[in-house]
């Protein structure tokens, strides 16, 4: 409601924007009708400080932006790599302020200083192929040394050592969820396609293949520290994206095939959480959310959870209407913890077992469950609606 | 001489006509003419872009206010997209696909190229109209005809396209996978194969007419950079646009015959599908094939008429006009071979990723050339700040901003944790959303009086170009920042994730200056169309421009001049020449004995 107010009062304004340039028009009868919409001296003067003003307007909402916004921006990163990449984000970020600053000021102060007057006259100048040459060689040079630096390190971190010792991970996406498979003791994951899925197993993993036997499913992703995790990333339906920000990890999962992508994590979830830089972020969020939970409450719903921090996996490819909402908790344990909390999970087999052994009640698969629970509540649904 | 007789016998069959065949339909409806064309395309790319801007205004306040209620979302959206006023995720996402959509190809494509191609190809190089006045009129109307069922899109009932404009599938195969890919996608796509086909005969023409119809003396080193722009323009859409006929054919194929181009192994609502062995990254390799050059299809005819204006306004010639075409040359080349740096992380080829990081940062080198030369075009000028001037002066500064960060983007390594994200929109944005749409008002305020005959009021254009300069950056400056910060895009709210609720305020400070940026573009609308009706007279040449297009006649007339089209004997940019009373030499204007030539 109050946005509508803000358009109306601009809408007003605008209106009174016109008048004034029409009483403005009226004042300008009599003069050269024919010249009057054209630029002369005096709009030419006032258009070029307000072009230097708005160079101060740029350089100072930069500042300002770099003061209010910078913390905001991912920090430390949780992997091996992420340094690196970070490394060659700076260097970037450098050159990039430097030739945004230059070019900018000679931009608007150029604008400013040679404002049209109408004794003076332009400089006949049409080329120059020594400056020519400058600017297109430096930025080259520059350019090359960008180059070589990303390439070096894309490389590192793409190209996957199929030799060294790494946790074989699947990831896999479906609308709007994430479900994650550990290879177990033979470091292998089974066989899978689409058209394995029945029942609790939810991947289609095959389970006649051997490598699968101690393939192990969950819907939580913990990953030991300072092991190099090798992830194959898979969807069964549309494309997603599997985008871990704080390891400056992502790749997409593309129905079809098997992506890849590794990384090797540097921080428990412990450890992240008490760098100072989040415990500022996290103490920053968590007095946004205590004030709008007093919001909240005065309007009778329910506060907000205070915010702990975890790591994440988003989706980051548009995957359909609850894309907004597709995550999956991370987190990073010691490999003391990471082997205890993996040795208490069943295996795919032994859960595919319970679920079809012949005892009561636990015998019905999960889609089946969903199925009948859906058709009773549309009972129930059609019931109300006739006594309505 | 024989040329002359020539054209003198053309003017009579014009005026033969002239007198006896415009009817109000052959006028102003389906007209032959290329400057009632190029009306035509301008209008209709009004229409669709208060259209486009209008949806971004809604999906922004979506953003700062998550699901609060708004009335005039349940005004606009309805009951079923906007129940009691709190808009719904499928809405949202289709908001953002058709802005998308309709701002890159129905406005920055077809209304900018459409315009000023058609307005000023046959007047700047000295022609009686384009090569086939009847293609053209066929091009405008399969245009308008795209438009309109873009529009009859929206108002299905499952929905219009949603899957983003990209529309890559599945997503965009499957009507299962969200309620935008039933009949909504097909209006898309069918809309999209129409609008190709328009684009396509367009650019036919435009290469035509800039090869065969340019007059006497007018050699390909005397064109002026707006007709370079457009002709290099139409080169890379007759290459880049049957692409995406193509994948758009075989998308439709998969979604109604069965096929399995892009399709394969897929479970969804329950059950396995027939596809086998298509691949989505296929798709993704067709899109950019087109999708990349489209950047440069929108952005080149912007720095065209950059060019023009700013050479014009500074009196000045434009510095290094020989580097300026060799850059649009080169710019052109290499956005057809950088299309990859979309897909780094699509599962392609790691070894792909690094070809394609090296070609896309090479096409900083002519871009960082073109910002310099511009740079230096005001250097020592006698810069007249008229409305063009400022938009064409803003145009090179978001051109360096938004290109900057694509320093970012196009580097596979860092790329991996920006992509997708805000700082994508941000960069894009500046770099050929508002850099184009600064080039079209540019176009719009300085060839106004060529194209109706009257003046658009200055002050007007004044407060138009400073609100919209703040808001652009005040808009899309601060969306860097969340984007780095991690934040994906196409997410209707943040609210799921409290990693996010320090950037809501960013969010809200970014709608604001969205809101007033879009309501102050009424302020142009009133003044465009005011001022075809009660705009000032204008002048024969009232910018004291070069070029041929202000020795034609006010009044519009079909075949441009009366009496024998003039002949060219100099660049178009003898600004400011020593030796010359007026500090401008119209291209028409003979070389004086012993003049030289000055540039290179």
């Amino acid at each position: 409601m109050t946005s509508l107010l803000v358009i109306i009062v601009l809408v007003l304004l605008t209106i009174a924007l016109w008048q004034l340039t029409k009483i403005f028009d009226l004042t300008q009868v009599g003069s050269d009708t024919n010249y009057t919409q054209v630029a002369d001296d005096k709009d030419n003067n006032t258009q070029g400080y307000l072009m230097f003003g708005f160079l101060a307007f740029i350089y100072i909402f930069t500042i300002y932006g770099l003061i209010k916004w910078g913390g905001l921006v991912l920090h430390t990163p949780a992997s091996a790599h992420g340094g690196e990449l970070d490394n060659l984000m700076n260097i970037t970020w450098v050159v990039i302020f430097f030739v945004q600053t230059i070019t900018q000021a000679l931009l608007y102060y150029f604008s400013f200083k040679y404002r049209g007057k109408k004794e003076q006259k332009a400089l006949y100048f049409s080329d120059n192929n020594r400056l020519e040459l400058i600017w297109s060689v430096i930025p080259a040079i520059v350019l090359a040394g960008l180059i070589l630096y990303g390439l070096y390190a894309w490389t590192n971190i793409m190209f996957i050592d199929e030799d060294e010792n790494t946790v074989d991970i699947e990831i896999y996406a479906q609308q709007f969820n994430w479900t994650a498979r550990y290879s177990g003791e033979d470091n292998i994951l089974g066989k899978a396609n689409v058209r394995y899925i029945e029942g609790v197993n939810t991947l289609g993993v095959d389970l006649t293949d051997q490598y699968s036997q101690d393939d192990k499913v969950v819907k939580e992703l913990h990953l030991p520290l300072g092991k190099k995790i090798h992830f194959k990333m898979r969807s069964q339906d549309v494309l997603h994206s599997a985008f871990f920000p704080h390891f400056r990890a992502q790749m997409n999962c593309v129905p079809g095939m098997v992506t890849e992508f590794a990384f090797e994590p540097i921080y428990t979830t412990a450890q992240y959480r008490e760098l100072p830089f989040m415990q500022e972020k996290v103490a920053n969020i968590n007095a946004i959310r205590a004030k709008k939970s007093i919001e909240l409450v005065a309007k009778g719903e329910p506060a907000l959870d205070p915010y702990t921090f975890d790591y994440l996996l988003l989706c980051n490819k548009i995957c359909g209407a609850s894309h907004y909402n597709m995550q999956m908790k991370i987190i990073v344990d010691t490999p003391e913890d990471y082997k205890k909390w993996l040795k208490d999970k069943p295996t795919l087999v032994e859960e595919v077992k319970i679920a079809n052994a012949p005892a009561p009640k636990a015998t019905d698969n999960a889609v089946k469950n969903t199925d009948s629970t859906m058709a009773k509540d549309s009972k129930i649904l059609t019931e109300v609606i006739a006594k309505k | 001489m024989s040329a002359e007789g020539h054209d003198h016998g053309h003017d009579h069959e014009h005026e033969h006509e002239h007198h006896h065949k415009d009817t109000f339909i052959t006028k102003y409806i389906f007209s032959i003419d290329h400057k009632m064309i190029s009306k035509q395309y301008l209008i209709t790319g009004i229409i669709m872009g208060v259209i486009g801007v209008g949806m971004s205004m809604l999906f922004r306040m979506q953003l700062a206010w998550p699901e609060e209620s708004f009335k005039i979302f349940n005004f606009l959206l309805g009951d079923k997209f906007a129940p009691n006023g709190v808009m719904t995720n499928d809405i949202y996402l289709a908001l953002v696909t058709i802005h998308g959509t309709i701002m890159v190809f129905f406005v920055l494509t077809a209304a900018l190229s459409g315009t000023f191609s058609n307005l000023l190809i046959p007047l700047q190089i000295g022609a009686r109209d384009m090569a086939s006045g009847f293609l053209n009129m066929v091009s405008y109307w399969l245009f308008f005809t795209s438009s309109v069922v873009m529009v009859c899109s929206l108002f299905v009932e499952s929905g219009p396209a949603s899957a983003g404009w990209t529309i890559y599938p599945p997503l965009s195969a499957l009507p299962q996978a969200i309620t935008g890919s039933g009949t909504g996608m097909t209006l898309w796509l069918v809309s999209m194969a129409i609008f190709i086909a328009s684009s396509l005969l367009g650019s036919l023409n435009y290469v035509v007419t800039v090869i065969n119809l340019r007059t006497k003396g007018m050699s390909m080193t005397r064109l002026p950079l707006t007709i370079w722009a457009f002709f290099v323009t139409a080169l890379i859409g007759i290459i880049s646009f049957p692409v995406l006929l193509s994948a758009a054919l075989l998308l439709i194929m998969d979604r109604g015959f069965g096929t399995s181009f892009f399709l394969s192994d897929i479970y969804i609502a329950g059950e396995v599908l027939h596809y086998q062995g298509g691949s989505p990254v296929l798709f993704e390799h067709l899109f950019w094939f087109l999708g990349h050059p489209e950047v440069y299809i929108v952005l080149l005819p912007a720095l065209g008429i950059t060019s023009e204006v700013i050479a014009t306004n500074s009196r000045k010639p434009i510095f290094g006009y020989r580097a300026m075409i060799m850059s649009i040359l080169a710019i052109a080349f290499l956005s057809t071979i950088v299309w990859g740096h979309h897909m780094f992380i699509s599962g392609m080829n790691p070894f792909l990723g690094s070809v394609f990081t090296f070609t896309t940062l090479l096409i900083a080198i002519p871009s960082a050339v073109k910002a310099f030369n511009y740079i230096t075009t005001l250097w020592k000028g006698n810069l007249q700040l008229n409305p063009a001037m400022l938009f064409s002066i803003g145009l090179v500064s978001t051109f360096i901003t938004g290109g900057l960060t694509g320093i970012i983007l196009g580097d596979s390594t860092l790329d991996i944790n920006v992509h997708d994200t805000y700082f994508v929109v941000a960069h894009f944005h500046l770099v050929m959303g508002i850099s184009a749409l600064y080039g079209m008002f540019a176009g719009i305020y300085h060839w106004f009086p060529k194209m109706f005959g009257r003046m658009l009021n200055k002050n007007l254009g004044y407060v138009h170009f400073w609100v919209t300069a703040v808001c652009a950056y005040g808009v899309f400056f601060p969306m860097h920042f969340i984007g780095l910060a991690g934040l994906p895009r196409r997410y209707y709210t943040n609210t799921n994730f409290p990693l996010f609720d320090d950037l809501q305020n960013v969010n809200v400070l970014i709608t604001t200056f969205a809101l007033i940026g879009g309501v102050f573009q009424l302020v142009f609308l009133y003044n465009f169309f005011s001022s075809i009706f009660y705009g000032k007279r204008t002048v024969q040449n009232p910018w004291k421009s070069n070029t041929l297009e202000w020795t034609a006649p006010i009044k519009h007339i079909h075949g441009n001049w009366e009496g024998e089209i003039p002949h060219v004997h100099r660049w178009p940019y003898d600004y400011s020449k020593p030796g010359y009373e007026e500090d401008f030499v119209p291209q028409n204007v003979p070389m004086k004995e012993g003049e030289e030539q000055l540039h290179h």
